[in-house]
């Protein structure tokens, strides 16, 4: 066997059989990706939900639409009652003709909806009651706006954002964990280059960030989460590649510094957590000030996140890789010299 | 022993650390074949001499020779020669015993049956499949020299193995040394134990503060001593003044338990004993190596 396969071999298995590390790796992000699923699930799709008292061809015309959710009452008092206490932003009492819409002051934005719709629904049974042919026609049609349901920005984001931690994390604790106990300068005195003790790290390193892809794609695409695939999203593996290196070199920088595997653990949430939240891992950064957007632009994770967003969710195409390709590429170039430079053997 | 057939040829080196030298001028050869070692109190300078001529640190001044070639800058050449058990064990994270050797051994090229063969030379056998952190102190100590010895090298550095290891794994530890020494490599290892350099070495350097003392076998130093072999006889088997009066004998003192004779000529002395059927509880210690270090420093020796 060839030092090289051996040596990915010795550290996978050394991977795989330390739970620590295995739970951090998979467990850790899959927690938030499931945690976060499950909360923001109804965000977006969720529908106003109003009290209906009686029924009639504006209530039918309306349920049928859709446009809105119909709770049924019997009793008119209890149904101002819910509006009152808050639970329901308005109260729709159908007494014949006569349609009354009794509504909470406290929140305009939902009442206005629903006034609209109503109102909508009452014009269209009028002009119908006519007779007449509509003198102007509308249509609506559904688009497909940047705005995404939240499944669909948290699993790119959660999916780099893992894939940097066990990379950071995974190569700054081999190097400081290595160096400490001395099994760099015994790999020194053997006859191997240090290309391939550092491919064959690389390697693992990398299998192991597809690993994760695939785990929490699959677990993201299942009905309760409903995570829902573009076709270009095998572009996803070369940017969870490229992802990989760029990270293993941040993390050679930070076992560079660290003495004990303890300083080199903090030393890398320091750099990473704040990346993460700026990134947009756990939330839009579109939605952020705009200064805070232009911050975000200097770590190397908004950007793997934006390529991922693209080809995963978004579909686009491959011209949508060159620009976080580029920069990931450009920083595993810079942070790799850097951490060759200060690089120690031993202690 | 010419200077073509040493192992190990080291002259008039030198390493400081600040003010402090570690190494200060030490020079000494080691012939193919030998149990050399290296013996001192901690911060003797023991590791830096053995690790510089591993070729893991370069001396300040001095020269080093491995069969010939220097080993400073890393000599791809050399390295598949020399096994090295550093004095931190070092091994893979969570990998078994075996998996650590067939590990090591790959580096170099090995196929995986020597790992078991290995394992069967420091006695381990049984333990291929535990885990590395799961061993004993004298355990990892073994597979250490296991992984050091994997791909056959011709030469063998070793740093304090023994150290921390209870008595009967000491022992075992000897045993394995002494394999390995007849299977033809040279072994270079240090130790701050007296009595076993005494027992394993071919030749000891004894170090202090960056110096070499004195170098010879074992033996030879104590004799060099010139220091009393002391005979201790149960007490009332033969007065202070019998004793005394023995060929031999140089003096003799009695206490509550025992009567001890001090001769720097044992033979008639022992067969005087015999003669007259004193033997009762007859123990005899010579000088050891514990004696050289305090003629040579003034203190005792404390590891
Ligand atoms: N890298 C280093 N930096 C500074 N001092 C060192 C270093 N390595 C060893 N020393 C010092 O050099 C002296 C000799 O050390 P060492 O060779 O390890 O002794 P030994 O192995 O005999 O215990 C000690 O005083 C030690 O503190
Ligand atoms: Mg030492």
């Amino acid at each position: 066997m060839t030092a090289f396969k051996t040596l990915s071999v010795a550290m996978l298995k050394g991977f795989i059989r330390d739970k620590v590390t295995l739970f951090f790796t998979f467990l850790f992000p899959l927690m938030f990706l499931i945690i976060f699923g499950l909360i923001l699930r109804d965000v977006g799709a969720d529908k106003t939900r109003i009290a209906v008292v009686g029924d009639g061809p504006i209530v039918s015309a309306l349920r049928d639409s859709g446009a809105l959710e119909l709770e049924s009452y019997n009793d008119v008092d209890a149904a101002v009652q819910k509006v009152k206490d808050g639970d329901l932003p308005a109260a729709l009492i159908i007494r014949g003709q006569q349609l009354d819409v009794r509504f909470a002051q406290s929140d305009q934005v939902k009442s206005a909806t629903v006034l609209g719709i109503v109102n909508g629904f009452v014009d269209k049974a009028n002009l119908a009651a006519t007779g007449q042919p509509p003198k102007f026609t509308f249509a609506a049609e559904k688009v497909e706006d940047a705005s995404l349901k939240p499944i669909q920005f948290l699993t790119p984001g959660i999916l780099s954002w893992g894939v940097a931690v066990s990379a950071v994390f995974g190569s700054a604790l081999t190097l400081v964990s290595w160096r400490r106990k001395q099994v760099l300068r015994r790999i020194r005195l053997a006859p191997v280059s240090a290309a391939s003790v550092l491919s064959s790290r690389i390697l693992v390193s990398t299998g192991v960030a597809l690993v994760q892809g695939a785990i929490f794609i699959g677990i993201a695409s299942l009905p309760v989460f409903g995570l829902r695939l573009s076709g270009s999203w095998w572009l996803a593996i070369p940017l969870l590649l490229l992802g990989t290196i760029a990270f293993f070199a941040l993390g050679m920088l930070v076992g560079a510094f660290a003495k004990t595997e303890e300083a080199a653990s903090a030393a890398a949430n320091i750099v990473v957590l704040p990346m993460a939240f700026l990134s947009g891992t756990f939330f839009p950064v579109d939605q952020a000030p705009a200064w805070l957007q232009t911050v975000s632009k200097i770590f190397p994770l908004r950007h793997m996140n934006d390529g991922m967003l693209d080809v995963l969710v978004r579909g686009k195409g491959i011209e949508a890789l060159a620009m976080p390709a580029a920069i990931l590429v450009g920083f595993s170039l810079v942070v790799g010299f850097l951490a060759s430079r200060v690089f120690k053997w031993e202690e | 022993m010419t200077e073509e057939r040493s192992a190990v040829v080291v002259r008039d080196d030198r390493k400081s650390y600040g003010e402090l030298k570690a190494v200060d001028g030490v020079s000494f050869t080691v012939a193919e074949g030998e149990f050399f070692g290296i013996l001192g109190p901690n911060g003797a300078g023991k590791t830096t001499t053995l690790e510089i001529i591993e070729g893991l640190r370069e001396p300040d001044s001095g020269e080093v020779r491995l069969f010939g070639e220097s080993p400073w800058p890393r000599n791809v050449k050399l390295l598949p020669r020399i096994g090295v058990q550093l004095q931190a064990t070092s091994f893979f994270d969570k990998l078994t015993a075996k998996e650590q050797l067939q590990t090591f051994g790959s580096l170099y090229g090995v196929s995986r049956a020597t790992a078991a063969d290995m394992l069967e030379l420091v006695g381990l056998a049984d333990k291929a499949n535990e885990q590395e952190n799961k061993l004993s102190g004298g355990q990892r100590q073994r597979l250490s020299i296991a992984c050091a010895l994997v791909h056959d090298p011709d030469i063998v550095f070793l740093d304090e193995p023994t150290a921390a290891l209870d008595p009967q794994a000491r022992r075992n530890l000897w045993d394995v040394l002494r394999a390995i020494q007849e299977r033809g490599k040279t072994i270079v290892y240090t130790t701050h134990y007296l009595d076993e350099a005494e027992i394993l070495c071919d030749r000891v350097a004894i170090m202090d503060n960056g110096k070499i003392l004195a170098l010879d076998p074992p033996a030879v130093l104590v004799r060099g001593l010139d220091a009393p072999t002391h005979v201790t006889l149960q007490k009332g088997v033969l007065s202070v003044v019998d004793a005394s009066s023995l060929d031999g004998v140089d003096e003799a003192h009695e206490n509550e338990v025992s009567l001890t004779i001090s001769t720097r000529r044992p033979a008639p002395v022992l067969s005087a004993l015999a003669d007259r059927g004193a033997l009762d509880g007859l123990q005899v210690r010579t000088a050891t190596l514990e004696d050289v270090f305090l003629n040579l420093t003034g203190r005792e020796y404390r590891a």
